[in-house]
């Protein structure tokens, strides 16, 4: 009896902790500034030649990592943003419609090696403008959006190929409307497959982060590309409620909260304007017992710390099975105290600035009501700096399902713990959302990995893996996190007409 | 009063206790028709009915007025139905979709009369019951291929194996077109559940009978319950839930009606609902069938995971 009851006594971990307590110190290395030019001003982007804005207005983007002003920036209203629409028309009928389709992919081509030639540069600015550490707008943002270009400009002359069965069409102009967790990145996104589907586009990027859209639009002028195609037209929701009212689009695309989301399916309710939406997730990143467990906690911390949790895919929510629940949150512990968190361009750094004052006070918000919900904290002990928007990488440990923490995406660094027994019951709590973008699974089982992503309800699902991108492969969600695809063939899918080619005859 | 009186004493009954009729005709005996909720045939809650009346005037029968409760109780079966009948084999949903085909074929006649008494002309009535039969024999055949023409392999950059499938979207309220009583509901139906998605279909307000019928048939044709579910009545007073429900994941609509489909998308930010119009389909012509009906009912999903390379054998493989 007494033999049997030592049996059941939980087994020890025969992992060791990781020494990170010896007094090794990173030294300074961070990028330098000076091969980027920033202007001190920026105005609209549109017909190919920077205008002053109509509403005379002005707006200051920041360095969320000290609170600098980096430059100004035309705020467009909606005489302004009619201009952008009437030259992306104008740009469409007259000109990019009846390019051959080859040579708009070449026009395609060259803003993707354009853009390699001025990573550094962009790179950088990116880090500026957001707050995302440099080692991710390098290694990431910045090569990631050249690569979109240059994936969807070879779709171009091949659209007949795309859809068995049907005849494609451009759509006409497109406005789009990105934010500002990645945004050269999402700017590539939104861009790259609407020309190379023979439309024309007028983009608004996030308020916070303008310069890499900014760039974009000077780097696609030395393409010269002809003046109308790309219009970049800046402003916060105002300057966005207009693009999505306006008459004269025929698509709009999103990416962005699933709040604003909502707003814009009502504003095209009664409207001919296709519509795509890419909007918020709060993902299951499950652990179970038989997963390699040094590999996934490296999955966990990546999934959610990954550019301060400013992620719509961030693995916020962690299931973790019963019997390896301490040991993983061990080695979670012991992992973030290892996370540089400061400079932006420091190549060093891990956790960057949060982006932005309101987005911080969004994230104390979710801490403080985690806490006041009885969840246990745990947060890194690493020192932050005093001027800029910052916030230590944190888990949250017996989170209850119910939790708002839980159930509401928080987008920042901030990790909310739960556990499960048997597959079944993680399955329903990880498909128990709202969300339905992405999901992580992390077991060294075939089958249990095609069983558990085949029986999530996300987009996107990550085995033994998590935050992977590519172009080649479909983004976006399920239920509340919104609908079409970006990337890959189904991401031309949101910019075409599709007609039969099978005359449409009666049938005796 | 005196008719009345008439008629009731044309019947009879003989010594021997069987109806015996002493002019021509025999009383018919008239079908009750009722909603077809988890495969079972019920009445509306609400206890309420409608009569549609037909060009003639004629009366075609008591039909339920469904109300919002039995939408929501169609969705729960549908809700419930709808893991197990995603996860069948994709062949067998083919084969039931085309035991439905052989069903309805073996029923044609009831059907073009039924559609006869709705003002159809026997030829039309004719034709569209064969191109109905004909149209679940398309999609019994789209089962187990809709996922390779929709399917991709992704060339990822970097060690991974990536991959994206179409999966059903859930479950799908559909207002069914209101002309082509039959046709117009199955070409519907049959692309929702071929991809493995439940339904709540209502039929035409004013054509209602065949789509009982149909139930019917498809009871009789190993359907598990719940994945199709079939109300009647009143399209104004029902439309705005089957496009409000929190748990339905799309909304079809068939009329051509900016109105109604301004409030539906409005309807549809509530969850983020896909709202579908085919507002302008000839459901008679080719037009009306494609696997692309099937594929505006599902979701795309993409599925990574790594690739090791372990050993030293290179290129040398």
């Amino acid at each position: 009896m007494k033999k049997k009851q030592k049996n059941i006594l939980p087994r020890k971990s025969n992992t060791l902790k990781l020494s990170f307590d010896t007094s090794w110190t990173y030294a300074p290395a961070p990028e330098s500034r000076t091969s980027a030019t920033i202007q001190p001003r920026y105005d609209l982007f549109i017909n190919g030649k920077w205008t002053k804005p109509e509403s005379g207005k002005y707006f200051e983007t920041i360095n969320p990592a000290n609170e600098e002003t980096l430059s100004e920036i035309a705020e467009a209203n909606a005489a302004d943003v009619n201009k952008a629409v009437a030259a992306a028309r104008n740009a469409y009928e007259k000109y990019w419609k009846k390019l051959p389709a080859k040579e708009r992919g070449k026009y395609i081509f060259r803003i993707a090696r354009m853009m390699q030639e001025k990573s550094r540069e962009l790179a950088i600015i990116e880090s500026l403008d957001g707050g995302k550490p440099i080692r991710e707008s390098r290694d990431f943002d910045i090569p990631e959006a050249a690569n979109h270009f240059f994936y969807y400009a070879g779709w171009a002359d091949k659209l007949d190929y795309a859809f068995p069965g049907k005849k494609t069409a451009s759509l006409g102009v497109a406005g789009q409307i990105i934010p500002w967790n990645f945004p050269l990145l999402m700017a590539a996104w939104k861009i790259a497959p609407a020309l190379a589907t023979g439309n024309t586009v007028v983009l608004k990027p996030a308020e916070t982060t303008p310069l890499t859209a900014l760039k974009l639009a000077e780097l696609i002028q030395e393409a010269d590309l002809p003046p109308g195609v790309v219009n970049i037209i800046t402003g916060a929701g105002e300057t966005g409620a207009a693009l999505v009212q306006h008459p004269d689009i025929n698509k709009i695309a999103f990416t962005g909260s699933t709040e604003v989301g909502k707003m814009i399916l009502r504003a095209v309710a009664g409207t001919n304007k296709k519509l795509t939406l890419e909007l918020g997730g709060k993902a299951a990143n499950i652990i179970f017992e038989d997963a390699p467990l040094d590999q996934a906690v490296e999955g966990i911390i990546n999934g959610i710390f990954f550019n301060q949790g400013h992620v719509c895919c961030a693995g916020s929510r962690l299931y973790i099975q019963e019997s390896v629940a301490n040991t993983v949150i061990r080695k979670l512990k012991d992992r973030i105290e290892t996370l540089i968190v400061g400079d932006p361009l420091d190549k060093n750094t891990d956790i960057g600035a949060i982006n932005s004052k309101k987005q911080l006070e969004t994230i104390h918000y979710y801490i403080k009501t985690g806490i006041q919900e009885g969840a246990e904290i745990y947060e890194s002990s690493c020192r932050l700096p005093s001027k800029g928007f910052w916030c230590k990488p944190t888990l949250f440990l017996n989170v209850a399902q119910s939790s708002r923490i839980a159930q509401e995406e928080i987008f920042g660094p901030v990790l909310a713990i739960l556990t499960f027994r048997t597959d079944d019951e993680v399955i329903e709590k990880a498909n128990n959302t709202p969300y339905g973008l992405s999901a992580g699974v992390w077991t060294d089982k075939g089958s249990r990995i095609f069983n558990m992503t085949r029986k999530m309800r996300a987009g996107v699902v990550w085995a033994n893996t998590y935050n992977k991108f590519d172009p080649t492969s479909p983004f976006g969600g399920y239920k509340e996190s919104g609908f079409g695809r970006e990337g890959g063939l189904h991401g031309l899918m949101p910019y075409l007409h599709l007609s039969n080619l099978i005359p449409n005859s009666t049938r005796k | 009063m005196e008719k009345t009186t008439v008629k009731k004493s044309s019947l009879s009954v003989s010594e021997n206790g069987l109806e015996r009729k002493k002019g021509k005709k025999r009383l018919e005996v008239l079908k009750t028709y009722k909603i077809y909720i988890n495969g079972q045939f019920l009445r509306t809650e609400s206890g309420r009915y409608y009569q549609p009346v037909n060009a003639a005037g004629e009366k075609l029968a008591n039909v339920c007025l469904c109300s919002r409760k039995d939408f929501r109780d169609a969705v729960v079966a549908a809700r419930s139905a709808f893991g197990g009948w995603s996860s069948r084999p994709a062949l067998n949903r083919g084969q039931i979709l085309y035991r439905m085909a052989e069903m309805l074929e073996g029923r044609k006649a009831q059907f073009v009369e039924e559609l006869q008494r709705q003002d159809v002309s026997k030829t039309k009535a004719e034709k569209e019951v064969l191109l109905t039969v004909d149209r679940l024999i398309y999609y019994a055949g789209w089962c187990d291929k809709y996922q390779q023409i929709f399917s991709t392999v992704n060339p990822v950059s970097g060690s991974y194996f990536n991959f994206s499938v179409p999966e059903p979207t859930g479950v799908v309220s559909i207002i069914a077109p209101q002309d082509y009583p039959l046709l117009g509901l199955v070409s519907v139906m049959a692309p929702a559940i071929a991809g493995g998605n439940t339904c709540i279909l209502l039929a035409s307000e004013k054509k209602p009978l065949c789509a009982i019928t149909l139930a019917e048939t498809l009871h009789a044709s190993d359907l598990p319950p719940g994945v199709v579910n079939i109300l009647t009545g009143k399209l104004s007073e029902l439309i705005k839930w089957f496009a409000e429900h929190m748990d339905v994941n799309a909304t079809v609509f068939c009329e051509n009606d900016v109105e109604t489909q301004k409030m539906l998308k409005e309807k549809s930010a509530l969850n983020v609902k896909r709202m579908i119009f085919y507002d302008n389909i000839k459901w008679e012509t080719e037009q009306g069938q494609s696997p692309y009906f099937i594929f505006d009912l599902q979701e795309t999903k993409t599925t990574w995971h790594p690739i090791e390379n372990i050993g030293f054998g290179g290129g040398a493989y």
